[in-house]
């Protein structure tokens, strides 16, 4: 283990170590702090400067109240799940199916489509903008939640198919030739032995994807513009323009908006890393 | 499909289906991924490519330009700035790795409670660059922001970088490094619990310091890590926008453009549409560049 395991060092670096590390993390996520603790605060405590001391009197349920009352903050957190649960579960669900044909296949064009999903996946999306724009005007689906449902699947894809892809081709062979020799379908093996064994990868996909949709804005901005549809992000940026100075309800509305995917990672830790950290493997 | 029926029972399309399934099924389970991702990924980089070579308000009548965007986007100050600044962005955003491996070193230890103190260091990069934006804005802002009064009990004096012309862009990427950083360290964190212990005991056993061990055993195993860190760094430097958009929208007087920014504007507020994709299309090419760079040495260094 590198570097030297502390808790075999004397006692006194391994308190030292424990203190550096409640510095580290306290400063680490003071801007985090600072937010937290200003969306319990009163609208006087803000006018008054006192922005770092003990706050005057607790507001945290009449914030968060007001957060709810004054704005469409309660639509847009229904969007975003509106948008994000579909649009997770077909990236997730093309990516099963195209990364088990090129993990167990062969056939020309297999690793040229392999390379072009991980290519497609490095663009800078911003690159794509005018057209998919375009294409959800023409088809009258701009400023509906299909528009960014199937966005987000199509791109997520991508990431996906190169993580299932990776995943599958890990199981053996023989495996699969037992089942054909027991006179499965290639759709059947794919369906009753291929997933069953794959749940993990789904789940680090899954939570890894949810993220990157929710917290997504760019296109938030360009393929929708009305609040009934409007996810999260871009609404809680164009409240911003509501409540002005008022930074505790912005931080409440920032806090609210942070919820999700946090609870997402903390349930899920394990997967989300996984997923996010295929190919940094050593071993 | 009818089951496991067995070949022998089954007529007609059914047994031509049985017969073939073995190659037709790879093809159909490909075929939603792939015309999805041709739909709106593939086919849309062409499109704008193509586009960039017309000027186009949106509605009207597309006009042929030929490089006539690429020329007036080369006598463009602010296209320059917008550049220099993705190009800077990437710079620095190429700290972040050096900063996740020292953080990585730092709790890769086995202490009680190093699992949820590794999670909340990863907490920046789970939250929306929305918020990282508003919490970084609000944090540095020049009236009532959370900085100052932290400075003024430390006795040093009012800052606002976001309001000065050369340091904004770097306020603006310091809050982006704080989430890439986060990523960075998880990215070193797995790759640290892969590397081999003999190699690093038998270096210590040889009577090498600790500072030895990382750049001669510890580092060169951790390189696909970060190879790993860096194209990723690469790529969020290049899509650089939401940050942008939220604590600056590219002031002051357009310091803080960037590629992807400067696009946007030039499609929404000018309606310029075939300019804002001949940007798309340096985007792009600067991509390209990237990555072809990254394959190369990736190739030679399989082949070395």
């Amino acid at each position: 283990m590198f570097p030297a395991p502390i808790a075999r060092a004397p006692r006194m670096t391994r308190i030292a170590y424990r203190a550096a590390l409640f510095a580290a993390l306290a400063i680490w996520l003071l801007p985090l702090f600072g937010v937290a603790l200003t969306s319990v605060r009163s609208i006087d405590d803000l006018n008054r400067g006192n922005l770092w001391g003990w706050p005057s009197e607790f507001r945290l349920v009449e914030n968060y109240a007001a957060v709810f009352a004054d704005s469409r903050m309660a639509q847009f957190i229904l969007n975003s799940v509106l948008i994000t649960v579909p649009a997770v579960l077909g990236a997730v669900t093309l990516a099963c199916m195209a990364g088990f044909a090129l993990a167990k296949y062969r056939f020309r064009g297999n690793l040229a489509l392999f390379v072009v999903f991980i290519a497609g996946n490095l663009v800078p999306f911003q690159v794509l903008m005018i057209p998919v724009r375009n294409l959800t005007i023409a088809t009258g689906l701009y400023d509906t939640r299909w528009a960014l449902i199937l966005f987000h699947a199509a791109f997520q894809t991508g990431f996906c198919t190169l993580f299932m892809r990776n995943f599958i081709k890990q199981l053996p062979d023989d495996m699969l030739d037992a089942a054909r020799n027991e006179g499965l379908s290639e759709f059947q093996i794919f369906r009753h032995v291929v997933l069953p064994l794959v749940r993990p990868a789904i789940a680090a996909i899954a939570a890894l994807t949810f993220t990157f949709v929710w917290n997504d804005y760019f296109w938030s901005l360009v393929l929708v513009q009305s609040d009934d549809v409007r996810p999260l992000t871009a609404g809680l940026q164009s409240l911003r323009g509501m409540w002005l100075a008022s930074w505790q309800l912005i931080s409440a509305g920032s806090i609210v908006a942070a919820i999700p995917p946090v609870l997402i990672f903390f349930f899920m830790q394990q997967h989300f890393i996984a997923g996010l950290t295929a190919g940094a493997q050593t071993d | 499909m009818t089951g496991a029926a067995g070949p022998a029972r089954r007529s007609g399309v059914s047994r031509w289906w049985w017969r073939h399934q073995r190659t037709l099924t790879p093809l159909l389970l490909l075929a939603p991924a792939c015309l999805m991702f041709a739909t709106f990924v593939i086919w849309p980089i062409e499109q704008s490519l193509w586009l960039a070579l017309y000027d186009w308000d949106g509605v009207g009548l597309k006009t042929w330009v030929g490089l006539g965007n690429f020329a007036e986007l080369f006598a463009d100050p602010v296209f320059f700035t917008a550049l220099g600044n993705n190009l800077c962005w990437l710079l620095v955003y190429l700290a972040a790795p050096l900063l996740g491996l020292l953080l990585a070193l730092f709790l890769n230890q086995n202490v009680r409670g190093i699992r949820t103190a590794r999670a909340l260091f990863l907490m920046p990069f789970v939250i929306s660059q929305v918020v990282v934006g508003l919490i970084f804005a609000w944090f540095l802002n020049a009236d009532f922001g959370l900085l100052n009064p932290l400075l003024a009990k430390l006795g040093l004096g009012p800052f606002a970088p976001l309001e000065n012309e050369r340091l904004a862009i770097f306020a603006v990427i310091a809050a982006g490094l704080w989430p890439q950083t986060a990523y960075c360290m998880v990215l070193y964190l797995t790759g640290l619990t892969g590397i081999r212990a003999e190699l690093i005991d038998s270096a210590r056993l040889e009577g090498a310091r600790e500072g030895m061990v990382l750049w001669h055993v510890v580092l060169p195993q951790l390189r696909p890590v970060t190879f790993i860190a860096a194209m990723v760094c690469v790529v969020s430097a290049l899509r650089s926008f939401d940050l942008v958009m939220i604590m600056t929208a590219g002031g002051p007087y357009n310091s803080t453009n960037v590629l992807a920014y400067y696009m946007y504007e030039q499609t929404f507020l000018s309606l310029r549409y075939g300019y804002a994709a001949a940007i798309a299309a340096v985007l792009f090419a600067l991509m390209g560049s990237c990555v072809a760079f990254f394959l190369g040495r990736m190739l030679s260094r399989e082949s070395a």
